[in-house]
């Protein structure tokens, strides 16, 4: 094994000698320095991202005995995830400047654990083999169990860990158990190995898909489908804004990337078998999500709810399992990062008497004393509602399309219905914000000028991306390429 | 003259009303009234330039605008159409519309809103220079329902008033009715026809004159079906008997509108349609007598109605109802040249008798009936003069229009051979004795006598400015020499030359060459009647005063019938509306509120709402409640996956 084996993780190995560093330094005098340590950790992502991008690799590369694989997918998919927890990591830069405020406090170790975490969902987007997948998972669960946490203080916050934690754990099981499975049936946990497997054998055998059905549960936790969503509106709502910003972003991105890796690569022979399972999964996601978001009074619980369905709308193009259902969820995913860290960055800049807002109600009359984050949020919540000719338009619109090319037209029909009631909670935080009136306004804040640009960067690419749709259909098609070479 | 000159006769008022109307809050009142005056009075020029060249020198041609409707066979572009007809009616038009236009700056100087008012005039002109224009059926259609917008419009003007905007919905309605018959109609030459041009239609028609449709089982005449639907669209637009209920309510709107939408031009846009379409209309008897029959009884029926009436308006408003009557039966004895040589002169002398009206109305303050005014002669000469000058060309005296165009209608139902020719002559004589008979009772009640009006009012009346008086002294001269100028053109033996190509008329039903052979009493029956009712009027309204009432006591019934307009109000009242109110009460409190409400939007609400708070009450906060939802849905996907395996 050479120095040129070790070249296709480059970025991995990067992060987690900075990670290392970092650790060490925050332990060794610089403890008390947030704020330094967050630059640092700021520096150390914007690397780990140019090494992802800058050394593409030819055609698709695995090392480490099949256990670790690059191709243009993994970039892209990693790119993403690692640009979500660089902005997230944004987001806290200007909680940092509140230090001494017990309700904003964030001590030294979050950006470690945030670097951890995001190392985790590196290598499980690049994961080969059921084991480097199990690895990652729990390397970036176990910081976010501790970041939900992060708050010792506060009692919310540590239930939202406890639950986060305890649930997370029932849901690796379930995992472990659907690989162990897996692996007693097929004989084989490596990727390649069951791709040739299922490629060559007629008939699979009942266990190995009872372990895939393990397996799904277990991913679906982690993007918070339904019936394995319980977790995620409690643990919104109890853990700090920012940490919920990251929460809602990056892992979803590298658990969605882990169910396409699986479900596209090696299960795609077994397409027949899941699809109805991932169906299920999906129609239950966006009612479960519609309808729980509608009765709700705090924004980060709706969120939640609304993250549900938008899971559901994803994993319609997964059921899809076409080509174009491939390229539709990764722009979709794409998307709905884009729209979810934009209202939370919207969310941070917004303070009622030094507090953060958690009712729906508190954005009552922001048109008239936030007009500039009135007119964010209004994108935001039409991109997320699906009117064109915002971004989330064409994300949705691209996912029904895979559907209807697979012929499920029902699964499309659902989708819209999901949606319209869906599009019932988005719009009536814009009628709030526009039509309400308050006598209790908001806060002036002169502070947070970082999440106030990334709001706007959000908001301008979700209302132009109708222009620049090629740019993301191409780089989309090139991933969904890498994927799918085995399949006509 | 280019063709750019001659789109702009159909354009220009289009853009004046458009600036007036976009901009008419930031525009002056006499900003509004000089734009579109302008641009109207300019289309008016060009339109009578282009009638020389068009009409007098031959030189037909259309205006390819854009293309509209292209879908499978159906194809239907903008295209503008300068012949002979379009043009004569263009002149019309612009004409009538541009002293509308003046008269409007005189009458409506005291309203609020102006510029809207000025805007709706011009609006109307575009439409309906857009309907006579018109190169294919839809395009016709879409200016026949503009002119309907417009005169809706403009008879709820006032929309404070609750009697205009229930004139203006009732006028809407009355349409919609008729409209539906030529919509059906259009698509019946469709489907005749596989075209809605009107080169390609015309030029097939002879072809297609035996084709057959079938219609519920029926095999019917594919053209008699078609005219007669198409008809049924004239007969709402130009009030025909059964469908006329709305023209005497549309008098609510201001009067310049009564004048040129209700009088000059819009009512006769059915004339126009069954003209233009001559060549259809032609190899279809059975049509055509059916347009005879229903002619000339609206030609009796409203004058019957009009002896009776007592608001100025009113009464020529069945003048012109009963004046409608005359064009269609002309049509129906395939006279289709009388009918619109008829057509031009009663434009000219119907604005003026509706502008002197409003005239009159102007200076006694808004009154309207007849029975408070009288005396007026003395107080307001040029009116006085002008109306006299309207009233004989109406009542048909040698030299003045209607004489000309009247009596050649009536010659040429005596000539013809088609079914109820003749019955129409008579009915057609008989509405010309009560025609002189109300034009002079209203002279009579209007002018002469005692003054009635209470002294306030009295001690005002005033002649109207020269800018009204000015449009009726244009008027006043087509009234006067329109028809003597035009009877060579339009009827006489230039007609052929003059026509060309736009009127089609069988060899066979050619009753305007007969009727210049008619027997001499035929000749001179109308006007020997026309001078007998004057008569009668003065006898009745300056002699013998007591005549009237003596009348209507004699046979009190028949005035009641008269009087009231023959009950159509009231019988359509007991057989259409109410029921349909019924009906749609029914609907609205039952099927709306009671079933689709219900069970619908707010159903569904409702149940989005209960499902919603089912979804939350799951949400319990324990996380062995979570965990157990979680093995649980491991379970059921499991059980799901087995089964549903078994079952593909």
């Amino acid at each position: 094994m050479s120095f040129i084996d070790f070249l296709p993780a480059i970025s991995e190995i990067y992060l987690i000698i900075c990670t290392l560093v970092l650790l060490l330094l925050g332990v060794f005098g610089l403890g008390h320095q947030l704020k330094r340590i967050t630059s640092i950790s700021l520096t150390a992502l914007v690397g780990t991202i140019l090494l992802i991008v800058l050394s593409p690799p030819q055609g698709s590369v695995v090392i480490f005995n099949g256990l670790f694989t690059v191709d243009n997918f993994v970039v892209m998919m990693k790119a993403i995830t690692v640009v979500a927890a660089l902005v997230s990591l944004l987001l806290t830069m200007d909680q940092v400047s509140n230090e001494n405020d017990p309700t904003f406090f964030i001590p030294w170790e979050y950006p470690v654990l945030l670097l951890f975490s995001t190392l985790g969902m590196m290598v499980m987007i690049s994961a080969n083999d059921f084991m480097s997948v199990y690895i990652g998972l729990e390397l970036h669960s176990l910081p976010l169990y501790v970041m939900a946490a992060i708050q010792r203080e506060n009692l919310k916050s540590t239930e939202a860990g406890i639950k986060y934690f305890i649930l997370g754990a029932v849901a690796s099981g379930l995992l472990l158990y659907g690989i162990s499975l897996t692996y007693g049936f097929a004989g084989s946990t490596n990727f390649d190995a069951l791709e040739k497997l299922f490629a060559s054998q007629q008939i699979i055998s009942i266990g190995t898909l009872v372990g895939l059905v393990f397996i799904l549960c277990g991913l679906a936790f982690k993007v918070a489908a339904v019936p394995f969503h319980m977790w995620s509106p409690d643990v919104y709502e109890g853990t700090p804004t920012t940490v919920t910003s990251f929460i809602a972003s990056a892992p979803k991105i590298a658990a969605i990337a882990v169910i396409l890796r699986i479900f596209y690569g090696p299960y795609h022979y077994l397409a027949a078998q899941w699809q109805l399972i991932v169906i299920v999964i999906a129609v239950f996601s966006m009612f479960v999500g519609a309808f729980g978001a509608l009765q709700q009074k705090n924004i980060k619980r709706l969120l939640a709810y609304s993250s549900v369905s938008h899971i559901g709308y994803a994993l319609v193009g997964i059921a899809a399992a076409n080509h174009f259902g491939l390229q539709a969820v990764i722009i979709y995913m794409t998307l709905y990062v884009v729209s979810a860290l934009g209202i939370f960055a919207a969310l941070l800049t917004l303070r009622k008497s030094g507090k953060g807002i958690t009712n729906i109600s508190e954005f009552a009359g922001l048109s008239k004393t936030h007009p500039f984050s009135a007119v964010c949020m209004a994108i935001f919540m039409f991109s997320m509602a699906g009117i064109p000719p915002l971004a989330g338009f064409f994300g949705k619109f691209y996912v029904f399309m895979s559907a209807v090319q697979s012929s499920l037209y029902f699964l499309a029909v659902i989708g819209v219905l999901a949606s319209v009631i869906g599009a019932y909670y988005y719009l009536r935080i814009i009628k709030i914000m526009y039509f309400d009136t308050t006598e209790a306004s908001l806060d002036h804040m002169r502070e947070g000028t970082t999440s106030k640009v990334i709001m706007t960067i959000c908001g301008i690419t979700l209302l132009t991306f109708f222009i620049a749709s090629d740019w993301l259909l191409s780089l989309s098609a090139g991933a969904a390429e890498t994927l799918l070479t085995s399949i006509p | 003259m280019s063709p750019l000159h001659y789109s702009l006769i159909v354009f220009l008022p289009l853009i004046g009303s458009l600036i007036v109307g976009v901009f008419f809050n930031k525009i002056t009142n006499k900003g509004a009234q000089l734009i579109t005056s302008s641009c109207v009075c300019l289309a008016a020029l060009l339109a009578i330039i282009g009638f020389v060249n068009v009409a007098l020198h031959d030189n037909a041609l259309s205006v390819f605008v854009l293309d509209w409707i292209t879908s499978g066979e159906l194809n239907a572009p903008w295209k503008l159409r300068f012949d002979t007809l379009s043009i004569v009616m263009l002149c019309v038009v612009t004409i009538v519309s541009s002293m509308v236009h003046i008269y409007s700056i005189g009458y409506m100087h005291h309203d609020p809103s102006i510029p809207r008012f000025m805007a709706y005039l011009s609006l109307f002109t575009f439409f309906m220079n857009m309907l006579v224009t018109s190169d294919n059926l839809i395009q016709l259609f879409f200016g026949w329902e503009g002119v309907g917008l417009a005169s809706y419009l403009l008879i709820g003007f006032w929309n404070e008033k609750k009697s205009a905007n229930k004139a203006s919905i009732k006028a809407f309605v009355v349409n919609r009715v008729g409209d539906f018959g030529f919509a059906l109609g259009i698509m019946a030459v469709y489907v005749i026809f596989k075209s809605v041009n009107f080169n390609t239609i015309f030029a097939n028609a002879a072809l297609h004159s035996q084709t057959e449709l079938s219609l519920l089982g029926y095999q019917v005449h594919g053209l008699t079906l078609a005219c007669i639907l198409l008809f049924i669209g004239a007969m709402g637009k130009s009030a025909q008997l059964g469908l006329h209920t709305w023209l005497p309510d549309a008098m609510e709107g201001p009067t310049p509108v009564s004048a040129l939408i209700h009088a000059a031009t819009m009512v006769t846009a059915g004339v126009f349609m069954l003209v233009r379409l001559s060549p259809l209309f032609e190899f279809a008897p059975s049509a055509l007598a059916i347009v005879t029959i229903v002619g000339a009884c609206t030609a009796f029926f409203a004058a019957t109605v009009g002896m009776t009436q007592f608001d100025i308006k009113r009464v020529i408003a069945y003048s012109t109802c009963s004046q409608l009557g005359y064009m269609f039966f002309a049509i129906g004895v395939s006279a289709y040249t009388a009918a619109m040589f008829h057509l031009v002169t009663h434009a000219f002398f119907k604005a003026l008798l509706f502008l002197c009206a409003g005239s009159v109305i102007h200076g006694v303050d808004g009154e309207q009936d007849m029975r408070n005014m009288g005396g007026l002669y003395k107080l307001m000469p040029y009116t006085y003069a002008f109306m006299w000058i309207g009233s004989l060309a109406l009542a048909g005296i040698p030299l003045f229009a209607g004489y000309y165009s009247k009596d050649m209608i009536l010659e040429a139902a005596w000539a013809s051979h088609g079914f109820g020719a003749h019955f129409a002559y008579f009915m057609g004589i008989a509405a010309a004795l009560m025609t002189a008979f109300y034009s002079w009772r209203l002279l009579f009640m209007t002018f002469h006598g005692t003054p009635r009006m209470p002294k306030k009012v009295l001690s005002h009346v005033h002649e109207s400015p020269s800018v009204m008086l000015f449009p009726l002294f244009i008027l006043a001269i087509g009234a006067l020499f329109s028809g003597a100028l035009g009877y060579e053109l339009f009827v006489g033996h230039g007609r052929v030359d003059f026509w060309q190509a736009a009127i089609f008329v069988l060899p066979a039903h050619d009753s305007v060459e007969h009727a210049h052979h008619v027997p001499l009493w035929v000749k001179k029956l109308p006007l020997v009647v026309a001078v007998f009712g004057i008569g009668l009027a003065y006898l009745a309204y300056m002699k013998r005063k007591n005549l009237p009432e003596k009348i209507t006591q004699a046979c009190p019934r028949l005035y009641q019938f008269f009087f009231n307009k023959w009950y159509f109000d009231e019988l359509y009242d007991t057989v259409f509306v109410k029921p349909t109110k019924k009906a749609g009460l029914w609907f609205w409190q039952k099927i709306d509120v009671g079933v689709i409400d219900r069970f619908g939007p707010n159903g569904i609400a409702a149940a989005a709402q209960r499902i919603s708070r089912y979804t939350s009450s799951l949400q319990t906060g324990y996380i062995y409640h979570y965990a157990f939802a979680m093995v649980f849905g491991v379970v059921v996907l499991m059980t799901v996956y087995l089964f549903g395996i078994k079952g593909l």
